[in-house]
């Protein structure tokens, strides 16, 4: 017993009061900024494994950015990333980023479904699917719980079942062989629900998008409610993106 | 001579590894591991080759640092000998050759489909319509779990035939996470491309997989690396292991319903993923490790901040540990639970972490070492009862292990060099990389075409080896123990399916 009372004290304090206004220590990858500088526009395409760097105006897709940083690293004057991990939308055009663009990203609330503040504001429950995902959005959903970010606290939770969730989150590029995994996972989860689409690879198929053995039909069928950028999205990105579509602001 | 010996990342020409018929080929491979635990194969494959396919396999010799190479054309509508017929450690290779090419394999015990890959020889077969083996009694009952879990993991299909609460068998048919990814190395042109690929194999294993791409680009271009990139690989690796080790023990923890060590490994992970974002810029590292160059040098003061990450580490996660093990009713789920003996480990050929936990001394960092694990003297962590508890001492042990190389790499930090550009790869050449990551041996594979193209490209997580212990380990358990036998090994299915 007084063993684990000197475990906890020697833990100190852990959680992280305000997850929506704490700065990321180090280097961080977050929104990127788009100077008007000029530079030779083909090098820097070919730079992006993605192909998320486009150009007339150059811009970067955060949808398929693998946040890499080759980018800004060969043209710094021209690419930089800010440490604003607040990067998640409801709209997919959100999520390019143009130059000169220096606004944050911000849930757009016109689009957001009505009954979604009024029966998520509080509590959401979402059933995750890795589908084709590589593990590691998969370790930072699970770190969004543990107990420093501890996401529980807002009444955010991933439930075993379909039937006790909300929505699902699918993390992955959405292989051919988890594709009616995917139908039958959604089919089962209750009205009203929503769709999340975790990380690069979920929302643009990634360095996958191109690959045969990747089946992406499902997502054309439904509206999704929230894209949440990132390889992997960080927690506080993942915490943000959820609290912002279901708190009225 | 029928084969040729080679030493990891080496790239020697293709014409130089010898092409000998099926029977011999048989003899050779089968004739090097029979009796010979310090021997198993590291990666064994086939590819198309005018119009035949050229089989390839890689056996490593773990006493003499050799990796032994040779290949055998064969038609494409053979039927051949199995080796497993022989030797159960190469069940899932030909396994894997039979879905990707057709090739039977006569006195196989169970030729099932692998992965369901999309260029796979039988498209009528589906993974909606696996063949698992069934019974029929009315005392036995079956038990279908996923391919969704309930947590936050991967996908895969674990059916279990259980009499009572007791598991008789368990089968596990993966395939769920295939993406084509030794496809997309062939078809993705950029270098920047490719080292991406290789770090979305594995998620958790980042470090590991991207490494073993890097070795196997540079050997293939003949450049020299820096002891500075080797320096920044190795303390990354080390980094990597400690990660997801503290991040397993947190995970056995939740299983065993122990709250405060779950709550606490969990917490004590994220100052290791935080420091590799202060380092490069991802919690998971990845971005980090490129062939040829290192974008994120590693000097005095990462080191600084690194020595104090680990000096309040270690206290804690020693603190936790000892509670842990202290604790009865952890120590009774652990003890004794998922059990894999040595001779069934030797026959299945596990790696890692999984081999190593029935006293069969497998490591990459000891055996084929790279980077500078020279340097490190490096002696693996072996126990003998093969059971979860052996598995979580292993991982308790390890991460401190890996504490003590970080500290010893840090008394000499290599100055940061401007490197040298890298030619383009040899033409018509064979090239091998082992890197032991946190679960054992990865192995990649690379063969170039006349042009210095990728012609073909090879991968193999340690989880190929090891999910049939994880099978073996559940027999005659209760059926409650296997989320615990499962986190204890903690095996990778995007690795597996890739």
């Amino acid at each position: 017993m007084i063993d684990n009372l000197k475990i906890l004290y020697h833990q100190g304090k852990q959680f992280i009061p305000d997850v929506t206004t704490v700065v990321v220590p180090g280097i961080f990858r977050g929104r990127p900024i788009i100077s008007r500088e000029k530079v030779e526009i083909e090098t820097l395409m070919k730079l992006c494994p993605t192909k998320a760097i486009t150009s007339n105006p150059v811009a970067i897709d955060l949808g398929k950015c693998t946040f890499c940083g080759e980018c800004a690293m060969q043209f710094p004057e021209k690419i930089k990333f800010t440490t604003d991990y607040k990067i998640s939308a409801n709209d997919r055009q959100q999520l390019i980023i143009k130059e000169g663009d220096e606004n944050r990203i911000e849930i757009n609330p016109k689009t957001v479904r009505d009954d979604i503040h009024r029966i998520f504001g509080k509590s959401l429950k979402l059933r995750q699917i890795s589908a084709g995902g590589d593990n590691s959005c998969e370790w930072e959903l699970n770190a969004s719980n543990n107990v420093q970010f501890d996401m529980s606290r807002f009444g955010i939770e991933f439930v075993a079942s379909p039937r006790h969730a909300d929505g699902i989150a699918i993390t992955g590029p959405i292989s051919e062989n988890m594709a009616e995994a995917v139908q039958i996972c959604y089919d089962a989860v209750p009205e009203p629900k929503i769709i999340v689409l975790i990380g690069t690879d979920a929302i643009s198929g990634g360095i996958f998008a191109e690959s045969s053995a990747i089946n992406r039909s499902f997502l054309e069928k439904y509206h999704i409610d929230l894209y949440i950028p990132g390889n992997p999205a960080h927690p506080l990105t993942i915490i943000n993106g959820l609290l912002d579509l279901t708190r009225k602001q | 001579m029928n084969y040729i010996s080679v030493s990891n990342n080496q790239t020697i020409n293709i014409s130089l590894i010898p092409v000998i018929d099926y029977n011999t080929f048989f003899e050779l491979n089968t004739g090097f591991i029979i009796n010979r635990p310090e021997r198993h194969c590291v990666n064994y494959y086939g590819y198309y080759f005018n119009g035949k396919i050229k089989l390839i396999c890689c056996i490593a010799d773990d006493s003499t640092h050799e990796i032994f190479l040779s290949s055998s054309l064969v038609e494409l509508s053979a039927t051949l000998d199995a080796f497993t017929s022989k030797l159960l450690c190469f069940e899932k290779f030909e396994r894997e050759i039979h879905e990707n090419f057709g090739i039977k394999f006569s006195g196989h015990p169970w030729l099932k489909p692998l992965r369901y890959p999309f260029n796979r020889f039988d498209k009528s077969q589906t993974i909606a319509n696996y063949p698992f083996y069934s019974i029929d009694s009315e005392e036995l009952h079956e038990v279908g779990v996923g391919p969704i879990h309930a947590g936050v993991i991967e996908p895969g299909h674990f059916r279990f035939i259980c009499n009572g609460e007791q598991i008789l068998h368990l089968e596990i048919q993966l395939g769920y996470q295939h993406r084509g990814i030794e496809q997309l190395f062939i078809e993705k042109k950029n270098l920047i491309q490719r080292i991406t690929l290789a770090e979305s194999i594995a998620g958790d294993t980042v470090v590991g997989h991207s490494t073993a791409f890097s070795h196997i680009w540079e050997s293939l271009c003949d450049y020299k690396v820096s002891r500075e990139i080797e320096f920044t690989r190795t303390i990354a690796l080390e980094l990597e292991r400690i990660a997801i080790h503290t991040g397993d023990l947190s995970a056995v923890c939740t299983d065993i319903a122990y709250q405060l060590g779950s709550s606490v490994f969990g917490r004590l992970r994220t100052p290791i993923i935080n420091f590799m974002q202060e380092w490069c810029g991802n919690r998971l590292s990845k971005g980090l490790i490129r062939p040829g160059y290192n974008k994120f040098p590693f000097d005095q003061l990462l080191a600084n901040r690194l020595k104090n990450i680990l000096d309040t580490f270690e206290p804690d996660f020693s603190e936790m540990c000892k509670q842990l093990f202290k604790l009865p009713s952890a120590l009774s789920r652990f003890e004794r639970t998922g059990v894999v003996s040595n001779d069934d480990v030797k026959s299945i050929g596990t790696v890692g972490l999984s081999a190593r936990m029935s006293n069969l001394k497998r490591d990459i960092r000891l055996s084929h070492p790279y980077s500078l694990y020279n340097e490190l003297d490096h002696e693996p962590i072996c126990k003998r009862h093969g059971d979860v508890y052996s598995r979580v001492q292993i991982r308790k042990l390890e991460v401190k292990q890996s504490i003590e190389h970080i500290r010893k790499l840090l008394e000499n930090i290599p100055d940061h060099l401007d490197n040298e550009l890298m030619n383009s790869p040899k033409l018509n050449s064979f090239s091998i990389s082992l890197v032991e990551g946190l679960r054992g041996e990865i192995c990649h594979c690379a063969i170039t075409d006349q042009k210095g193209e990728l012609l073909h490209y090879k991968i193999k997580d340690p989880s190929f080896h090891n999910w049939m212990a994880l099978a073996l380990s559940v027999r005659n358990n209760e059926i409650s123990d296997f989320p615990i036998c499962n986190k204890s090994f903690n095996l990778s299915y995007c690795g597996h399916d890739l």
